[in-house]
């Protein structure tokens, strides 16, 4: 596949995807400049989150799983022969819904990542693991207490313990399905403001089912019915005057 | 229906009754100031309490919906509008409360070849026909009949125009007309702004229902 270079950070094209028979996305083309936040609402089983999956292709796990067309990332298509999925998922964090810290101590949940590479030294482990919490704006909560263990944190500490986690190796797209979902509103807006905070050195991809988190971070949003991209634009223009009746609908909490 | 649609309804309908009253207002106050019935007066500086009382209410009812809501989109819109429609409609309650005054204050009614030269009855009819626009508009969303307004508000600001021009004229030849000429004036001025306002509020219903701003185009243009 040609591989043309643009100034895009991630880019698909006439994406679709199928799980068995079932088409899950159809013909979804989107352009995503970098150091921007971009967020994909809609209603359950629309497609998003399986949308979201294919930046870092987690989809490759789900049986049937099957896709047309093409996603790229710096300009390289990442579902090329060549693509070396593990340095793809280095390059590409994800954070879920639920945080999902190991049941190890806080220090080697952060550095877990470059322990995998074989990167055991002492000093570079401890740079590392203060610069991700720092960047996570975790490590003054938790700079005296980095031997405790992680699931001991609170659930917006832990869900920021695994965004430290995500960028520690260094990623440039970081995903986001539901990262706040499961946290109280004084954690939430922790992760908003971090998002905020990240966005200056990564490019952000967020799912999320609070319209009103999408509009509060994001400077894209695009809104997904029946696996197509119905709508794809800026932020405020979606939510003050959305050009297509289904989104308007959709937000206004009109649908169905 | 949900429940958002519920209260934007019950919100339509609370401003769609502070437009009623106004204009009723505003057809009072001619009659009591043609036919100088300090009664009619009374009734509309009395009323003017409900309108008051309705705005805040209105008012109230809008942050509700912003703080339990958080609206978007074209609910959002029909929030924003409603907020400036119904401190639109208070101002000009206000003035037709002014003009009501002023049937109170004058000792003789203004010189009828006078009423008929600056075009009085012709405002008056203006204004009125004005708010029936601004109604309809509102009540069945359509753009185009609240549109109507733009023009008649050209015609009222020519009035207005024309108007110290034919008043110096007839004060000149007869001076002791002086006093009921000034308030006359005055009503002209105040049907002016009412026109002025009744133009917001087509706007607001154009904001509304097509998301485009109407208002200001020149600065905004210059700006640019």
């Amino acid at each position: 596949m040609e591989e043309k270079k643009n100034k895009y950070k991630i880019e698909t094209r006439n994406i679709s995807v199928y799980y068995d028979h079932k088409k899950v996305l159809t013909n979804v083309s989107i352009q995503i400049e970098p150091n921007s936040v971009t967020a994909f609402i809609g209603p359950s089983g629309c497609g998003k989150s399986t949308f979201l999956r294919l930046f870092n292709r987690m989809n490759d796990y789900i049986e049937g799983f099957r896709k047309e067309g093409d996603v790229f990332i710096d300009n390289k298509n990442i579902y090329n022969k060549r693509t070396n999925v593990e340095e793809l998922r280095k390059a590409v964090g994800m954070v879920f819904q639920k945080p999902n810290p190991f049941p190890k101590s806080i220090y080697e949940n952060v550095a877990y990542g470059l322990r995998i590479q074989g990167i055991n030294k002492k000093n570079t482990l401890d740079e590392v693991v203060e610069k991700s919490l720092k960047k996570a704006v975790l490590w003054d909560e938790v700079k005296d207490d980095l031997k405790n263990p992680a699931l001991a944190l609170s659930g917006g500490q832990q869900q920021r313990l695994c965004i430290a986690r995500a960028l520690a190796v260094e990623p440039s797209v970081i995903l986001m399905d539901e990262p706040a979902s499961a946290l109280d509103p004084i954690s939430t807006s922790k992760i908003e403001d971090l998002i905020h905070e990240l966005k200056k050195k990564y490019t952000i991809l967020i799912v999320t089912h609070n319209m009103h988190q999408a509009g509060r971070v994001s400077e894209n949003t695009g809104f997904f019915y029946l696996g197509e991209l119905v709508e794809f634009g800026n932020t405020k223009q979606i939510f003050t005057n959305p050009a297509n009746e289904k989104t308007e609908n959709y937000i206004t909490g009109r649908f169905g | 229906m949900t429940h958002l649609e519920i209260e934007l309804e019950q919100l339509k309908k609370a401003i769609i009754e502070m437009m009623d009253i106004v204009k009723n207002q505003l057809e009072k106050s001619r009659t009591a100031l043609l036919s100088m019935d300090t009664d009619i007066a009374q009734e509309i500086i009395h009323n003017e309490i409900r309108i008051n009382a309705l705005e805040l209410s209105i008012d109230r009812d809008c942050e509700n919906i912003f703080a339990l809501f958080n609206p978007v989109a074209i609910d959002l819109r029909f929030i924003l509008s409603i907020l400036k429609i119904n401190s639109d409609l208070e101002r000009i309650g206000d003035l037709a409360e002014g003009i009501a005054k002023f049937a109170l204050e004058l000792e003789s009614s203004p010189p009828k070849n006078l009423l008929t030269e600056i075009r009085f009855n012709e405002m008056f009819e203006l204004t009125i026909n004005m708010l029936d626009n601004v109604i309809e508009g509102f009540i069945h969303e359509d753009t185009k009949i609240a549109r109507q307004v733009f023009k008649k508000d050209k015609i009222l600001n020519q009035i207005n125009k024309d108007s110290p021009g034919t008043i110096s004229d007839f004060v000149e030849k007869d001076p002791e007309i002086i006093k009921p000429s000034l308030y006359l004036f005055s009503v002209i001025r105040k049907l002016e702004r009412i026109g002025d306002l009744t133009k917001n509020i087509a706007e607001d219903i154009i904001f509304h229902i097509e998301a485009k701003v109407l208002k200001h185009k020149n600065a905004v243009k210059k700006i640019k």
